[in-house]
C-alpha cells in the first residue's frame, strides 16, 4: 500500500532532490494560528509536515519544543482537537504527508484502536512516537501498520549495526536519523559525520532517511541535504513563532509569516543542497 | 477481567520487564541500547560472587547493617493493639534506605566503567545518598532537583554540595520530583557514553524496578531474621510508606509469598483524595511515563497532573510497576494518609520515642495509629522507619509557627 509519505518521497527521487520535513507543534499558540501556519508551510516549500502533539513531560526535548508543548496545553489542545486540525487542513490539501509525532501515553489514553481509526480518518499519514523502542511493537507500531498509516522510527548514533536491523524491522515511510546524542534544538550536527551514519543506515534499507535534530539554518539545511533524502527543522521554528508573540505568548499579525518566511529561506537551503 | 492467581508474588519481572501489564522499557532509542547493556551487566554482577561480596562489605562497615528492629514500647502501649516493631533504616548512613539502592548502582557503575553519575531527587535523601557514594569512590556526581524542592529540602541541598556534587534546580514543567527524573534522563541521552543514571526508586524502564527493588529487599530480609530471633516468628502485618515505593518493596517482597503476612502500603493522600494529592494507586489510572507503564495521576487527555505532597519524597504522580501489579493481584493493601495526618504522627512518633521521622515515614506511622488498636496484642506489625526527620524540621517548624 503506498502512502502519502511514499508518494511525495518517490516524486522528490525523480527531482533529485531532498524533502525538507518541519516540525511544529499543534496548538502553539493557538488552535486557529496552528492551523494557519499548517496551510502555510506547503507554499513555503514543506514537503512533509511533522506535527507534534503536545504533553507535559517531552523527556526528549530541549527548552524551545518543552515551552511550546506547554504554550499549546495552556491553550486547550488535546489529542482529539489535534486530529481535528489535520482534518481541517487536509480540507484543503490532500497531498501533502503529515505525521503526528509526540508520546505514547496520550494515545494510550485516547485508546489505540480508536486512535487509529481516528487518524486515519482525520488525514494522517504516519507516527513518529520517540518513547516506543522495537521493544515495544505491539502497543502502537504493529496494530498502525495493520491500519495503514507508516511507523517512523528514530534511529540514532547509539543504534549500532547490531540493533539496526531490530529497529528498522518494522519502520516504514521513511526513517528518522537523529543526528546527535541529545534532545531537540541542542548541539548542531556535523554533516559529515552525518553523511558517514546516512550511509551506514542505507546499508540495512531501501527506505528514505531523513536526518533532524541540530539543523537550524539554511546553510546547515543545505550541507545535510546533501547527504540526505530530507532534512527535518524543528527547534528554529519553533523558536521564531515564539519570537512573534505578544507578551502574554498569545498570536500576533506576524506569527504565521514569521514561520513562514524560515521555512522557505531553510526550503531554499535544501534545494541548493543537491546542486552544489 | 479477573487476574490468574499467580503460585508465587516473587517472580516478577519476566523477560521483558513486564509485571502483568506494568513495567516494559518505553524510552527514547537513543536510551535502549544502553539500557539493554546496563541489564546485561547487573545480570553479570548478580552471578558474580565477588559483586555480592563486595558489597556486603561496605553495607556492613560503611552503611552500617543491620539496620535495628526495635520494639517501639510506647506506641505499642499508647494504641494498645498490635505490636509494634520499627525497621530502623533511618539510622543508616545519609539517614535513609536510599543508601541501600545506591551503593549497588554504583557498584555496578564502577563496574562498567563510568565515571559520570546523574541522579533525581524529590526529598533531597536519594541525592544526599548518591552524593555519598561518589565521594567514597571518586565519581563525578549530578543530582538534578525541582527548584520547588530546592527551597523545601535546604539542608539536603547543603550536604550535597558539601559532597561534592553539582545540585541542578530543575525549572521546567512543575518543577518537582518527575521533572528532575525528565532532566536527568535528558542528560542521560546527551551524555551516553561516560554516564550512568542512579535511578532512586523502583519505576523507570527495565531493568531498574527489578534492580532497585533487589538493591532493597535487604530490608525485608533482614527483618524476616530479626523477628524470628526475638519472637521465633513470622510477622503478622507490616506497613510502609509510598512515594515511587522502593522502601515498602524493600520490606514487602521478602513476604510476599506468606499468605499469613498483611502488607499495607501507604500513599500520599496530600490536602485529601478530593483535592491535591500523590496517591497515584487510590486517584489515577494506567499510563506511561518515564519508561514503564504504572498508575498515573493524569487528566482525561493523558496529561501528567500535579501531584501534591507535604513530603517532597511522596511528592510523584506515579509508582513503581511492581506496586501497580501488586495492587491489581490484591496482595497488597494500598492506603493513603493526609499532610495533616503525617504531621500529627510526625509529632507524636517524636514525643513518644524520641525519633524523629521524616515526613515520608510519617505517612506509615499515621496509618499503623488506625490499624494497630484494631488488632490483638500478640498482632506483630512491622512498620519501615525509611528516613530520619532532620531534613524537614526546618518545613515543619515554618508549618507549625504559621499556626501557633
Amino acid at each position: 500500500m503506498t502512502t502519502r509519505i511514499d508518494a511525495r518521497f518517490a516524486e522528490l527521487k525523480r527531482q533529485n532532490r531532498a524533502a525538507f520535513v518541519t516540525f511544529v507543534m499543534c496548538g502553539d499558540p493557538d488552535l486557529d494560528t496552528s492551523l494557519e501556519i499548517l496551510k502555510a508551510l506547503p507554499g513555503a516549500g514543506a514537503d512533509v509536515i511533522e506535527i507534534g502533539m503536545p504533553f507535559t513531560d517531552p523527556m526528549a526535548d530541549g527548552p524551545a519544543i518543552q515551552a511550546a508543548g506547554l504554550r499549546a496545553l495552556k491553550a486547550g489542545t488535546t489529542l482529539a482537537k489535534t486530529l481535528g486540525v489535520v482534518k481541517r487542513f487536509r480540507a484543503t490539501d490532500d497531498v501533502t504527508p503529515v505525521v503526528l509525532m509526540g508520546y505514547y501515553n496520550p494515545i494510550y489514553v485516547y485508546g489505540v484502536d480508536r486512535f487509529l481509526v481516528d487518524a486515519r480518518a482525520a488525514g494522517v499519514d504516519g507516527l513518529i512516537i520517540v518513547d516506543l523502542p522495537p521493544e515495544e511493537d505491539d502497543e502502537l507500531c504493529i496494530p498502525a501498520l495493520n491500519a495503514g498509516l507508516n511507523f517512523i522510527r528514530l534511529a540514532t548514533p547509539t543504534t549500532d549495526d547490531k540493533r539496526l536491523p531490530a529497529v528498522l524491522a518494522n519502520t516504514s515511510g521513511f526513517v528518522y536519523y537523529v543526528s546527535i546524542t541529545g534532545i531537540t534544538g541542542s548541539a548542531a550536527a556535523d554533516s559529515a559525520a552525518v553523511g558517514g551514519a546516512v550511509a551506514r543506515i542505507k546499508r540495512h534499507t531501501g527506505l528514505p532517511v531523513c536526518v533532524g535534530f541540530g539543523i537550524r539554518t539554511p546553510e546547515a539545511a543545505a550541507a545535510i541535504a546533501g547527504h540526505a533524502d530530507g532534512v527535518v527543522v524543528g527547534s528554529a521554528l519553533v523558536d521564531a513563532l515564539r519570537a512573534s508573540l505578544d507578551p502574554q505568548d498569545h498570536a500576533t499579525a506576524k506569527t504565521v509569516t514569521a514561520v513562514a518566511d524560515l521555512a522557505a529561506a531553510l526550503a531554499a537551503g535544501v534545494r541548493a543542497g543537491r546542486g552544489r | 477481567m479477573t487476574m490468574p492467581i499467580p503460585n508465587s508474588y516473587r517472580r516478577g519481572p519476566d523477560d521483558h520487564g513486564h509485571f502483568g501489564q506494568f513495567g516494559g522499557r518505553f524510552v527514547a532509542e537513543t536510551l535502549m541500547p544502553l539500557i539493554l547493556d546496563l541489564e546485561k551487566a547487573y545480570a553479570a554482577a548478580k552471578a558474580d560472587p565477588a559483586y555480592q561480596r563486595e558489597m556486603d562489605g561496605y553495607l556492613a562497615h560503611y552503611v552500617g547493617r543491620p539496620s535495628p528492629l526495635y520494639f517501639a514500647e510506647r506506641l505499642t502501649e499508647y494504641l494498645g493493639g498490635a505490636k509494634i516493631y520499627f525497621k530502623r533504616e533511618e539510622l543508616n548512613h545519609t539517614g535513609s534506605h536510599k543508601v541501600n539502592n545506591v551503593l549497588g548502582q554504583i557498584m555496578l557503575a564502577r563496574r562498567m566503567g563510568k565515571k559520570r553519575i546523574i541522579a533525581e531527587t524529590g526529598a533531597g535523601q536519594h541525592g544526599v545518598a548518591t552524593a555519598t557514594l561518589c565521594a567514597r569512590f571518586g565519581l563525578d556526581c549530578v543530582v538534578y532537583m525541582g527548584a520547588v524542592d530546592v527551597a523545601r529540602q535546604a539542608p539536603n541541598v547543603f550536604r550535597m554540595e558539601m559532597l561534592g556534587a553539582r545540585v541542578v534546580p530543575v525549572q521546567s514543567g512543575t518543577r518537582t520530583l518527575k521533572d528532575a527524573m525528565n532532566e536527568a534522563l535528558r542528560d542521560w541521552v546527551t551524555n551516553v557514553a561516560d554516564t550512568f543514571y542512579c535511578i532512586g526508586t523502583v519505576a523507570g524502564p527495565h531493568p531498574y524496578p527489578m534492580m532497585v527493588r533487589d538493591f532493597q529487599s535487604v530490608i525485608g530480609a533482614e527483618t524476616r531474621i530479626q523477628l524470628e530471633e526475638v519472637e521465633g516468628r513470622l510477622p503478622d502485618s507490616l506497613v510502609a510508606c509510598i512515594g515511587g515505593g522502593s522502601n515498602a518493596i524493600g520490606l514487602f517482597h521478602p513476604f510476599l509469598d506468606d499468605p499469613s503476612v498483611e502488607i499495607f502500603g501507604v500513599e500520599a493522600a496530600g490536602h485529601g483524595l478530593a483535592n491535591l494529592h500523590a496517591a497515584s494507586l487510590a486517584g489515577g489510572r494506567p499510563g506511561v511515563l518515564h519508561g514503564n507503564r504504572t498508575y498515573l495521576l493524569m487528566d482525561a487527555d493523558g496529561q501528567i497532573q500535579d501531584a501534591h505532597s507535604i513530603s517532597a519524597g511522596l511528592d510523584y504522580p506515579g509508582i513503581g510497576p511492581e506496586h501497580a501489579w501488586l495492587r491489581d493481584a490484591g496482595r497488597v493493601t494500598y492506603l493513603s494518609a493526609t499532610d495533616e495526618e503525617a504531621l500529627a504522627a510526625f509529632q507524636l512518633l517524636s514525643r513518644l520515642e524520641g525519633i524523629i521521622p521524616a515526613l515520608e515515614p510519617a505517612h506509615a506511622i499515621a496509618k499503623v495509629l488506625e490499624l494497630a488498636p484494631k488488632r490483638p496484642k500478640d498482632h506483630l506489625m512491622v512498620v519501615n522507619i525509611s528516613g530520619r526527620g532532620d531534613k524537614d524540621i526546618p518545613q515543619v517548624a515554618d508549618i507549625l509557627r504559621s499556626r501557633a
